[in-house]
């Protein structure tokens, strides 16, 4: 793949000095540090598709809101189309028309004061895309159609629409400055499962249809094997596993994939035990030394225990586990197909 | 061009359609006291902005005025005259008229702090509410401080302060000076709680994604705190407005009864209890009652509206 990624993201971190009480400041106490995201580094190239997933407070909202620009990176590097947009001033209008947000709750996404006609014109207004006002209600017009909406719909306000429409209004607002890229921050999660079914089949098609790039944000699994073509496994900050859709649902190495898999139902282990997962996310202010999954992987060792692993090429197809156990093949194989086919 | 979607007189009929279809107009109906305290308001704004017309005698222009008619007691009494409705002062001043110019006055200052302390304390609350940082420290410490002083305390410093600035100056500490103070004064008074509810609805406002969606297109700050924030913090801010509205009136009355306030040539309902309260002993009871009554009256009615929207626009009450 010669062509440059749409978008690069090297070595991203963000840290969040926790407040410390007065007192306690002039004590000398040192600020808590939490590490939200903590070195993470992918690249997606134009239409596909990249999924982050992980269990709630690893980080994977904060690191589409760092691409988005809403927190400044403490360290690393965001390149959208090859132009550096780390640094706020680099941000231009003609950058920041090109990646737009969709966000988890519909009901705080959409000023609650504004008709749906103003919150999808925002964005053409702000960038002058459309001309004049007739234009302007031509593209809103035009917008709320394309998600499945009628033209009318637009003189309401928010709360007159049922959270899948108000997803959908959402989504017309991202398409609004005709994006390229489009971070999408759980955008399901929030609704009914024959909602989201929906809302993702309408995204699926505004991909195909638009050439977007989507970076999707989720914790369902299933919904990610949907929608994705590649997929990072994010724990603690950081990404424990990143391959190809298929490859990692038919084949997943880093224990806490194969932990994740295992959760998903699945009618082919009916009757079968199933193992339970044992533990909880630690807390991301005090991590575990080493690899941040020792406590809860079966596999571990001294080496987890002290050494962090980094990210690397593991098998040829494109993925990249960070496991020691991985690394030194004492793994059993990955269980066989289990809940692949979704 | 048609009244279309994106044009304002369409959206202006469109809200007072819905207002008047709303759960706040209900509410309003169904409340006999609230309808009389609103109907009672709207009298005193009426009489006060048409005080020129309505008064039947103009008790500030001395030529009209006559000493023989000082002192005369409300009409139903012996030796009241109807002319004179509510009787009429030492200098033959009718007290029905100087109560509407004196409403006209309580209400303008009333109003005028009002508007004074929302501006100050709403732009203080929602750029530090946005902010953070040391400036909304300073300006949340600023605003405590404040609220340890009581807010008469506050106005009475403010009003003596710049009286002292101005004495020697050139500027003329007439009644429209005095007026102007009054305003800086009260205004000033009041503009902590306002900083306060803004901020705090603020800081739930800012976190809400629709105010990170307008950043991620870059939306400059000022332009979302103004067409974002601040409309999603205006029902509290309504709230406290007009029970403060209440307040400001009975502050001002106040300072004018300590004779800091608006001087007796062009007075107050506060100027006209102070002066008439020196007759009180000496039988001419009336030149004091009447302007109290309706300063009562008056700030009743408000307090009556302000208490209804608080709990009408309160969720918790519905």
């Amino acid at each position: 793949m010669a062509e440059m990624p749409l978008l690069q993201v090297e070595n991203l971190a963000v840290h969040f000095c926790l407040p410390v009480p007065v007192a306690e400041r002039a004590m000398g106490r040192k600020p808590k540090v939490l590490k939200a995201v903590d070195g993470v580094s992918f690249a997606i190239g134009k239409g596909v598709t990249l999924s982050v997933v992980g269990e709630s407070g690893c980080g994977k909202s904060t690191v589409a809101r760092l691409i988005a620009g809403l927190y400044r990176p403490t360290r690393g590097r965001v390149a959208i189309d090859g132009h550096d947009v780390t640094a706020a001033k680099d941000r231009t209008r003609a950058i920041r028309r090109r990646l737009t947000m969709i966000f988890q709750d519909p009901q705080a996404s959409l000023n609650p004061r504004w008709r749906v006609r103003d919150i999808i014109a925002e964005p053409i207004k702000a960038f002058g895309i459309a001309g004049d006002a007739r234009e302007t209600g031509r593209q809103v017009d035009g917008l709320l159609e394309q998600v499945g909406l009628a033209g009318a719909d637009g003189e309401k306000f928010p709360h007159e629409f049922s959270g899948g429409q108000r997803q959908r209004i959402s989504i017309a607002r991202a398409l609004a400055s005709k994006p390229d890229l489009i971070l999408c921050d759980e955008p399901t999660s929030a609704l009914d499962v024959s909602v989201q079914a929906q809302i993702l089949n309408l995204m699926r098609d505004l991909q195909d249809e638009l050439g977007l790039t989507y970076l999707f944000i989720s914790h369902d699994l299933a919904v990610v094997n949907h929608m994705s073509d590649r997929i990072a496994v994010m724990y603690l900050g950081r990404f424990v596993e990143v391959a190809d859709a298929a490859a990692l649902f038919a084949a997943p190495q880093h224990p806490y994939t194969r932990l994740l898999l295992e959760t998903i139902p699945d009618l082919g282990m009916t009757g079968r035990d199933r193992e339970a997962v044992a533990g909880e996310v630690p807390s991301p202010i005090d991590p575990p030394s080493g690899c941040a999954f020792h406590p809860r992987c079966p596999y571990a060792d001294k080496r987890c225990r002290t050494e962090r692993p980094e990210l690397r090429e593991a098998h040829s197809g494109g993925v990249a586990v960070a496991c020691h156990a991985v690394e030194e093949e004492r793994l059993p194989p990955a269980p066989a197909g289990g809940a692949a086919d979704g | 061009m048609t009244a279309g979607p994106l044009s304002g007189g369409g959206r202006v009929m469109g809200a007072l359609y819905r207002g008047a279809d709303s759960d706040l107009a209900y509410s309003f109906r169904r409340n006999p006291v609230v309808v009389t305290a609103a109907i009672v308001t709207l009298l005193y704004f009426f009489g006060a902005a048409f005080a020129d017309w309505i008064a039947p005698h103009t008790p500030f222009d001395p030529s009209t005025l006559s000493l023989g008619d000082a002192e005369k007691p409300p009409a139903w009494i012996e030796g009241g005259e109807w002319r004179y409705l509510l009787g009429t002062d030492n200098q033959g001043r009718d007290i029905f008229s100087t109560i509407l110019y004196g409403s006209r006055l309580s209400l303008i200052v009333g109003f005028s702090a009002v508007i004074f302390s929302v501006v100050l304390g709403v732009g203080l609350g929602v750029t530090s509410g946005y902010f953070g940082g040391w400036y909304e420290s300073t300006v949340m410490r600023a605003a405590d401080v404040q609220l340890t002083l009581p807010s008469i305390l506050v106005a009475l410093m403010v009003d003596g302060v710049a009286r002292a600035i101005f004495a020697g100056t050139d500027i003329k500490t007439d009644a429209t000076f005095a007026i102007y103070v009054l305003i800086f004064a009260i205004g000033i008074s009041a503009w902590p709680q306002y900083a306060r509810v803004v901020r705090s609805a603020t800081l739930v406002e800012k976190s809400k994604d629709y105010v990170a969606a307008a950043r991620v297109i870059g939306i400059p700050s000022w332009r979302i705190m103004l067409r974002h924030v601040l409309p999603n913090t205006m029902g509290p801010v309504l709230v406290i407005g007009t029970i403060d509205l209440a307040l400001a009136i009975i502050t001002e009355a106040t300072l004018s009864f300590l004779g800091v306030g608006i001087p007796p040539t062009q007075p107050s309902l506060g100027t006209l209890i102070r002066v008439g309260q020196e007759f009180l002993f000496s039988g001419q009871w009336w030149i004091t009652l009447f302007p109290a009554l309706a300063l009562v009256l008056l700030v009743l009615a408000v307090n009556l509206l302000g208490d209804w929207l608080r709990d009408a626009l309160n969720p918790k009450l519905r």
